[in-house]
């Protein structure tokens, strides 16, 4: 079924689409890119929004997948293999595995004891990314090649990136949506209300959890893949835990157990920090060096007084 | 094996364990009676140290600036329950992760804008400095004798005040049913306050005992926090008994890891293996460690509630 | 109620791309990033502060023409500061960016600046890689290659035939290759090795390990706060009288006001110092202490060059900027005058440079903090050592 609020996000996306035209029409080909790095955020919230809205798992640790998508990309071309099928099949395989190994400690957790050991288990990941040395250790590495798809996209032009990334962003949407409307994501859900009573008809949360939390660290993988051809180098900052919070944000901003939230919450987020940061805007240098301020006081009042989101301001009924 | 290295190493252990103890025991008891999960708790810390440090420059006394500088930490503590967690209680840790999130960035600023970016230059009288001989041939610094005192003495005192007082006998029914001691006609908000100054004030004590060792600058309070988190969660969260063992176990593995891991991992790997594995490793202990202790009692070693 | 999610949109969108300016030609833009939020932001605003002296004593004009400076923040992450990197191309049309702190940072933003055949003049970090296969043509350097003063403290502790060496570094890249730069000159027997947690607090354990292996001489790089964390342990065990303290960016004018006494008598290794008198660094040091009260860092050092560079780069074509080629002939020569006195460019285009011995010292009036000032010359004319990999030659 199809509600006003998805059509809401239909069009939306729509709207990317034409982005590309008008970026080349206004001749700002800046835009295009920051619309770009909104998205690839935005998949990672949208994966994030599986296991933390409809999931109840709050996971302070999703950018471990971002890490290890960027890595699977990097050490692959490091080694000479350009192929984007291989590197982002490795990326979604890779992720998974790490999200199933994960998963499989800190899902029988629940509360602050969940919180904590998926921050505990990224910060591993970051110190180990930082210990590598052969693929550049802290310093990270620059990816100069950018995926290759047997001729049939060319990530090196920025609006068929552009679209491949629209594309995917649809694709997940579609595919959160159809998941969470599915017999497994009904039982996600009903875990996440009462897991008392969701044993009791006779399901056993673990192994509904343990999926959603590797489909989730799959999609984030993905999402991994994708930053690393977009900022063409790799880094152990994407594992950083500020960027966990940062994930967090964009759902919560967005509004959490919602489709359109998540993306909203990037691109708010995203085009905000941009703002707040921006030269023209904020004149004096002593109110733009703490652009930081501002925006730990939005997060504050966003948390206190907008619980349910910018989705919850659009029309049509919670789902 | 050098006998003499391993008993400093152990005294190490202990005052970093102690430290960690100092913070981790308000963050868990504010978890503990609250429910609340602080991120905010590492800048209490960091408060503390500035404060500290800014009346020691200030009155050139340094007991005058201690107790300033923890009544003013418990002040700021309180002023930021009253203001904005009070509200969050009720919320799910989500809502406080990130509240709490955004509390760390404008403490941030704040300090920033008050005392600049720069470090502060932070320093202990000459009373407190200098070295004690323990044995014949292992000497001490002085400073990190006082600091694994006080950490004790506070250790000892919250241990009575829990299970000997009225006071504590309400947070440990607090702990493990609040609603219930509310019913009871209990001032539910005031035990709140009081629970979450205290908590306060043992940061701001931790942040002013470590600035003439560490560096006093905006953003310490975070270098520290997950490590504690880390202590809470291997403790058991609510227990200061738990937060105790918790944190005297994380300041000796991750301070005997960092000693001897290298050269331990040398007798089995080759040197350059060592090299690499030892660092890294030494860096990943401490949350392995967690790892392994949730993977056997998710609740931590001293779970407060239930059975 | 729709209206409102779409209009704080519309708005955000909006804003940014109003914000984008008019076109305008007479003008030299100069997109400088560096870390200005943050703990790391110090750097950053001693670095903008530079700048600004730096404009100033240029009359506000660079190479006789208008200039418009924006500064950008990387936060200490590469993806940011290349973000930051691509607004200033795409949306500013710059035709330099400068700055840039981080080794990795400028990794990510390098290849992006140049690939859009826009100049990168760095004013401070200086990896391998940039000096050796990946230099380029429109890639200058004012700061110094990451090897060379760990090289050149190397150099020194090897000539004063010291054994015995305890050596500490960050465990991570930039610590490996101080290590490394270290070892090319240094060629006597280390005792140890030993890398600590990026961004630890407390290094007892490092001291007491340190303490039982007996050095004659000890040789750390911990830069920013890990710096004022580990000099103060130092001196608070005891250590300080015990073994010698040799390093590099542990100690600068940016971390002396929070150490003070604990830095006395520690040794490092730079090209630069406030204490060099040459007219340029006399002019610069001075103004900006009246401006801003306290001395300048290299930090500040590097980028006052830096915009010199430019200078003479714009000056040396007339203004005309389309001339790629021509600046980059002009840059070659470093006819400016620096800060560190007159150098020259190696093929990669980084300086070839004196590298002098600095020792810090209880200031001049009393109550004042230490100040570091040059005891020797240690390298003169010093060539980092990638510049065989790079294919340039000129």
């Amino acid at each position: 079924m199809i509600t006003t609020r998805n059509w809401i996000l239909v069009a939306i996306l729509l709207l990317l689409g034409a982005v590309p035209a008008a970026a080349a029409y206004f001749e700002q080909p800046f835009y295009l890119d920051l619309l770009r790095r909104v998205m690839i955020f935005a998949i990672a919230a949208v994966s994030l929004n599986l296991i933390l809205g409809y999931g109840g798992m709050v996971s302070f640790g999703h950018a471990a997948y971002l890490g290890i998508g960027g890595y699977a990309v990097g050490i692959l071309a490091h080694h000479g293999i350009h192929s984007g099928w291989l590197q982002w099949g490795l990326a979604i395989g890779a992720s998974a595995l790490v999200a199933l190994a994960i998963g499989a400690i800190s899902v029988r957790t629940s509360g602050i004891y969940f919180i904590m050991i998926t921050l505990a288990f990224t910060q591993m990941l970051y110190y180990l990314g930082i210990s590598i040395e052969e693929y550049g250790g802290d310093d990270g590495m620059r990816v100069p090649v950018r995926s290759q798809f047997s001729g049939l996209v060319d990530l090196n032009d920025g609006t068929q990136f552009y679209f491949l990334v629209l594309g995917i962003l649809a694709a997940s949407l579609f595919l959160v949506h159809r998941l969470v409307n599915s017999r497994f994501g009904m039982v996600l859900q009903a875990i996440r209300s009462n897991e008392a009573r969701t044993r009791a008809i006779g399901f056993s949360p673990y192994p509904y959890r343990l999926a959603a939390f590797v489909i989730s660290g799959a999609m984030c993988g993905l999402a991994g893949a994708l930053l690393v051809n977009h900022t063409a180098y790799l880094t152990p900052e994407f594992m950083n835990w500020t960027r966990s919070g940062e994930l967090m944000f964009m759902v919560i901003l967005g509004g959490i157990a919602t489709s359109a939230g998540p993306l909203l919450g990037a691109a708010v987020l995203l085009l905000l920090e941009d703002v707040l940061q921006g030269w023209s805007l904020l004149p004096r240098e002593a109110v733009r060096d703490h652009w930081q301020l501002y925006l730990g006081i939005f997060l504050v009042l966003v948390v206190l007084f907008a619980r349910r989101g910018l989705a919850g301001l659009l029309p049509g009924k919670n789902e | 094996m050098n006998y003499i290295l391993i008993a400093e190493q152990t005294l190490n252990g202990l005052q970093l364990g102690v430290m960690l103890f100092l913070l981790a025991a308000g963050l868990t008891l504010v978890f503990g009676i609250m429910n609340l999960v602080n991120l905010a708790h590492g800048a209490l810390y960091m408060v503390g140290a500035y404060l500290t440090t800014w009346f020691y420059q200030a009155t050139g006394s340094y007991l005058l600036a201690v107790v300033l500088g923890l009544a003013g930490t418990l002040a700021v503590g309180i002023v930021t329950e009253l203001v904005a967690l009070r509200t969050l209680y009720e919320r799910d840790h989500l809502d406080q992760v990130l509240a709490t999130f955004g509390l760390i960035l404008i403490f941030n600023e704040l300090i920033a804008i008050v005392w600049g970016r720069a470090a502060l230059y932070s320093t202990i009288p000459d009373y407190l400095s200098g070295h004690v001989q323990l044995t014949d041939s292992l000497r001490y610094p002085l400073y990190r004798l006082v600091i694994i005192g006080v950490g004790l003495a506070v250790a000892v005192l919250l241990w009575f005040t829990v299970s000997r007082t009225r006071i504590g006998m309400l947070i440990r029914a607090g702990a493990s049913n609040r609603a219930m001691v509310a019913a009871l006609g209990v001032n539910i908000r005031l035990l709140y306050t009081i629970v979450f100054g205290v908590g306060a004030a043992l940061a701001g004590l931790a942040g002013l005992l470590s600035g003439p060792i560490y560096a006093v600058q905006p953003g310490m309070g975070e270098l520290i926090l997950i490590q504690v988190f880390v202590v809470i969660v291997i403790g058991g969260i609510g227990s200061i008994r738990g937060a105790f063992a918790g944190a005297l176990i994380v300041g000796m593995v991750d301070t005997m890891g960092r000693a001897f891991l290298k050269p331990t991992l040398a007798t089995v790997l080759s040197p350059t293996a060592a090299e690499t594995a030892g660092p890294a490793l030494a860096s990943m202990l401490i949350y392995l460690l967690m790892a392994a202790v949730l993977a056997f009692r998710p609740e931590g070693l001293f779970p407060s509630r239930g059975s | 109620m729709k209206k409102q999610t779409c209009t704080l949109l519309a708005g955000l969108i909006a804003t940014a791309f109003l914000s984008a300016p008019a076109s305008a030609q007479q003008k030299v833009k100069i997109g400088f990033i560096t870390t200005l939020s943050g703990p790391q932001g110090v750097i950053g605003n001693d670095m903008r502060n530079s700048v600004e002296m730096a404009l100033d004593h240029l009359g506000r004009k660079i190479g006789g023409l208008d200039v418009e400076i924006i500064y950008g923040d990387d936060q200490v992450k590469p993806d940011v500061g290349k973000q930051v990197a691509e607004e200033m191309l795409k949306k500013h049309q710059v035709h330099f960016v400068s700055g840039i702190i981080w080794s990795n940072v400028m990794l990510a933003v390098a290849p992006t600046v140049t690939g859009a055949g826009t100049f990168m003049i760095g004013t401070n970090a200086g990896p391998n890689q940039l000096a050796g296969d990946q230099c380029n043509e429109l890639f200058f350097s004012t700061s110094w290659q990451n090897d060379q003063t760990p090289e050149a403290m190397g150099k020194y502790m090897q000539d004063a035939g010291l054994q015995d060496v305890y050596v500490m570094a960050p465990n991570y890249a930039a610590g490996k290759d101080m290590v490394t730069g270290f070892k090319r000159y240094f060629k006597g027997r280390i005792v140890d090795e030993v890398y600590t947690r990026l961004g630890q607090t407390d290094y007892q354990a490092e001291l007491s390990q340190l303490r039982s292996k007996n050095p004659k001489a000890v040789f750390v790089f911990l830069p920013g706060g890990m710096g004022i964390q580990f000099l103060k342990q130092y001196s608070e065990a005891g250590l300080r009288g015990q073994f010698p303290l040799y390093s590099v960016y542990t100690v600068d004018e940016l971390s002396i006001p929070a150490v003070k006494h604990a830095a006395l008598g520690q040794l490092e290794t730079r090209y630069w110092s406030q204490d060099l008198k040459n007219e340029a660094n006399v002019k610069f040091v001075g103004d900006y202490k009246k401006k801003h009260g306290r001395p300048p860092s290299f930090y500040g050092a590097q980028s006052y060059d830096g915009m010199m560079l430019i200078d003479s780069a714009v000056r040396a074509v007339k203004g005309n900027l389309s001339d790629k080629k021509g600046m980059t002939a002009a840059m070659r020569k470093a006819d400016f005058k620096s800060t560190r006195g007159k150098f020259t460019y190696n093929n990669n285009h980084f300086p070839i440079q004196n590298f002098y011995l600095l020792k810090t010292v209880a200031g001049a009036a009393p109550g004042s903090d230490p100040v570091m000032e040059i005891q020797k010359a240690v390298f003169t004319n010093h060539k980092d050592s990638y510049g065989k990999d790079c294919k340039m030659k000129w």
